[in-house]
């Protein structure tokens, strides 16, 4: 019987800490602060951003990281032939499926760490800011993170589909 | 207005990469 490589089954693991605190970040504390901050007599979004959002994007930003170099491992010496679509010698189907997804993996760990993170810090006062430039942050932060959601719906897709085949 | 200010307009957008992803990945993906 095959089993299961330990670097897929942490890809899988960190994969879905990574993915399913996205969706929170999209699905429930955005909309979240979004309500607590027109409800005037209610506690405001404060707590949130102080205690909640930190920890979340910890876990966020880490599991980002092992998400993909658990990936990375778990192709090893397919990397090039993936990452080439299977468009070079020796390629595959399976390099182009699974290859699209870790591009589509790989954008998304770029807007973790180049435009969420950062701009996260400004929104949460970790760094210094003025009020233009929490704004601004606020803005690409929400597209960079509405971004990875998009994108994670293909992603989804072509990982799982690499070994099981495709939907449609 | 920009598709990525409502969750709804997200996922739809998803669903239309994931068409167009899919439609180039059969056109170039070698046979086997």
């Amino acid at each position: 019987m095959e089993f299961l490589p330990l670097d897929r089954w942490i890809h899988f693991l960190s994969g879905i800490t990574w993915i399913g605190l996205l969706y929170y970040f999209n699905f429930v504390q955005v909309p979240a602060m979004g309500a607590a901050a027109a409800d005037k007599d209610g506690p405001g979004p404060a707590a949130i951003g102080k205690y909640i959002a930190p920890r979340a994007l910890v876990w966020f930003r880490w599991a980002a990281v092992a998400t993909w170099l658990s990936g990375v491992a778990y192709l090893g010496g397919d990397i090039g032939k993936a990452f080439a679509l299977g468009l070079i010698e020796g390629g595959t189907k399976y390099h182009t499926t699974i290859g699209m997804g870790a591009w589509l993996g790989t954008i998304m760990l770029f807007n973790v760490w180049v435009l969420i993170w950062p701009n996260q810090k400004k929104v949460l006062g970790m760094v210094q800011a003025s009020a233009e430039e929490i704004a601004s942050a606020k803005r690409v932060a929400l597209l960079a993170s509405r971004t990875n959601t998009l994108l994670s719906i293909p992603l989804l897709m072509f990982m799982g589909a690499a070994s099981h085949g495709m939907p449609f | 207005m920009n598709p990525l200010d409502s969750i709804a307009g997200t996922i739809i957008a998803g669903v239309v990469l994931t068409g167009i992803l899919t439609l180039i990945i059969s056109a170039i993906a070698p046979a086997t």
